[in-house]
């Protein structure tokens, strides 16, 4: 009964996931199971939607600029989250409880808000539709991730070892780099993991903020949708589920890495 | 040990609050000896941390001045005071070897590197831990885990090495095998040592002085052997040792000596410091200074008394009886042959001299 139960939400959870991945095979430009596909005829298979895209420029200008405003958010949202973390791991830092809901604001804000916000006044600075404000829109929606993933490795985090690094006379900067960061690095990644699958998977941003030219893939798999019905997108899809299953694994592999130091 | 005239280390007035209402550590004046191991005893929450924190730099005073080396370092940045720190967990960088922690402190200096593994080859033998520069801190037991802590203490050629309750977490054999080994080093390098624990025996086996602290204050500071003999304090008189004490009114004073009202008795005590006819003293008088007397005046002190228990402990007796209000009077008997027997509901006659009876100005509560 339980075990009955427990799959039943399994496939309620991955099944309209899993489904893209054969359908992405489809020989036929439908997306529905063919009767070939069906009685498992290996020419009802192909890897057409897959050279499709290869081929195609304009998915590879996507994944070029999903690439180029992931890594790049991604440095900006590490960068900010971690120092954030830092600051509000020391006892000496007022309003603690404040500063931390206002930092990870952005994750429970509604995105279409916080786009609407981005688009309003980044058109004012002059830099919508440009890499730049994509970056900063997607680092603001990553950096959340990183300050909780680092804030929760410093909750382990010994403050006699950065009293001991002063007390052998190291400065600030040195203990960060050789005392902290060392031992902190598994959620510092975890979270910048966390901060470029926020960036990949990102569309009502860059819906309101970028132009033709910054056109990320899931931006591209939504025109995809709207313009041409083409079975092109599962295969982009099969290749995100792939990837993002790729990125879950990095961040366990880090978990228990960092579990083992302790 | 007192190479150094002028004091190295100087606490004057120094108070420290949290919150502006509760004081730490109150009045505090303290002076250390360069070369000298003075130990900071107290019980948890008396403020012996705290003031090992001010002098790291960890905390700042909330009013008064500490001073190193006759200047105040209010100022200076804990990393600036080149004094070396041992906490008791260690606080040793786990992702380095033993090897990098050590060099830690040369690097910063930004000393070359054949001079820095000499110097870390040297600290390490210092500790009797040659070759261990490759293992890594988890590798280690705790006892290898502190030597290392004390060697990176050391390696930078500190003046002044502070250490936190370094030996709280080893098991008693471990303890006492590192209390000697600490002490030899401190003696070989003649270093200033200031040292912080609550166990009374670790103090006596390895400090010069100690500084008895008591909610915020010292309460003496004195050789271990003057702190046994010469207890000023009723605090300090329980602390260090075991003591009897009891609580009587003056009734005469006669130069060094008073006599002293107890219940139905008077007893003759050392006066510690100056007082009146009619104030109130606490007579402290240390179990096995108190003897059996088989012949009436045989101590100035003498109380015939009901046993109302016995315990053998091997090579003394602990006899427990009530003298006056007092039941839990305990007297210890040395287990030597012809004691006597003593059993539970005896009266027996016990007895003290005057010195070993010291009358002290109560603890104020």
């Amino acid at each position: 009964m339980h075990v009955a139960f427990c799959a039943a939400v399994l496939v309620f959870l991955i099944a309209p996931i899993l489904v893209v991945v054969p359908l992405s095979f489809n020989a036929e430009p439908y997306f529905t199971f063919t009767e070939g596909m069906l009685r498992l005829d290996a020419d009802a298979y192909s890897l057409r939607w897959y050279a499709s895209i290869v081929e195609d420029e304009a998915w590879l200008r996507a994944l070029v600029n999903s690439l180029v405003i992931g890594v790049s958010a991604t440095a900006v949202a590490t960068v900010l989250g971690t120092l954030a973390a830092l600051g509000l791991a020391s006892p000496a830092m007022p309003g603690r409880p404040l500063v931390m809901g206002l930092l990870i604001s952005p994750m429970v804000t509604p995105v279409i808000i916080s786009a609407a916000g981005f688009f309003f006044f980044y058109s004012s600075l002059g830099l919508a539709q440009t890499h730049l404000g994509l970056i900063l829109a997607h680092a603001a929606l990553g950096t959340p991730f990183v300050v909780i993933t680092v804030t929760a490795t410093l909750a382990g985090f010994d403050v006699n070892l950065t009293r001991a690094a002063a007390s052998l006379g190291a400065g600030p900067w040195r203990t960060f780099r050789r005392v902290q960061l060392p031992l902190i690095a598994p959620g510092v990644l975890s979270g910048a993991l966390f901060a470029f699958a926020t960036s990949f998977d990102e569309v009502v941003a860059v819906l309101f903020m970028g132009g033709i030219d910054q056109r990320t893939i899931p931006r591209q798999m939504w025109s995809g949708i709207r313009e041409q019905i083409s079975p092109a997108i599962l295969a982009v899809a099969t290749f995100l589920i792939a990837f993002a299953l790729l990125l879950m694994g990095v961040v366990e592999w880090l978990r228990r890495r960092g579990s083992q130091a302790d | 040990m007192n190479a150094g005239i002028s004091a190295y280390v100087e606490f004057e007035g120094v108070h420290k609050s949290y919150d502006g209402e509760t004081e730490v550590v109150r009045d505090l004046h303290l002076s250390v000896q360069e070369g000298e191991f003075l130990t900071l005893l107290g019980p948890s929450g008396s403020g012996k941390t705290t003031c090992l924190m001010m002098l790291a730099g960890f905390e700042a005073p909330t009013r008064g001045a500490i001073r190193l080396g006759g200047r105040t370092i209010h100022d200076v940045p804990p990393r600036q005071r080149n004094i070396g720190m041992v906490f008791q967990n260690y606080a040793l960088f786990p992702h380095l070897t033993v090897g990098e922690n050590l060099k830690f402190p040369l690097e910063v200096r930004g000393m070359d590197k054949g001079d820095a593994d000499e110097r870390v080859r040297d600290a390490l033998r210092l500790v009797r831990l040659e070759g261990f520069e490759g293992r890594r801190p988890g590798e280690l037991s705790g006892g290898q885990q502190q030597r290392v802590a004390i060697a990176r203490a050391l390696v930078f050629e500190p003046r002044l090495v502070l250490m936190d309750e370094p030996l709280g977490a080893l098991d008693r054999r471990l303890r006492e095998e590192m209390q000697f080994e600490i002490r030899r080093i401190q003696r070989t390098l003649g270093v200033t040592v200031i040292y912080v624990t609550h166990d009374q025996q670790e103090a006596m086996v390895m400090s010069d002085r100690v500084a008895v602290f008591n909610r915020g204050r010292i309460e003496q500071v004195a050789a271990p052997e003057v702190l046994y003999e010469e207890p000023e304090r009723p605090f300090v008189a329980t602390f260090i040792g075991d003591n009897n004490l009891l609580r009587g009114a003056i009734v005469d004073i006669d130069g060094d000596f008073c006599q002293v009202a107890f219940g139905e008795h008077t007893i003759t005590a050392f006066l510690v410091s100056a007082r009146s006819v009619g104030d109130t003293v606490v007579l402290a008088v240390r179990p096995e200074r108190i003897g059996l007397a088989g012949e009436p005046g045989t101590y100035r002190n003498e109380f015939v008394v009901p046993v109302s228990d016995v315990i053998f402990l091997g090579d003394h007796l602990l006899v427990r009886a009530t003298m006056g209000e007092r039941v839990d009077f305990v007297v210890k008997i040395p287990n030597i042959v012809g004691h006597g027997a003593v059993l539970p509901g005896d009266r027996v006659r016990i007895g003290w001299t005057a010195t070993d009876c010291r009358a002290l100005v109560p603890d104020e509560d």
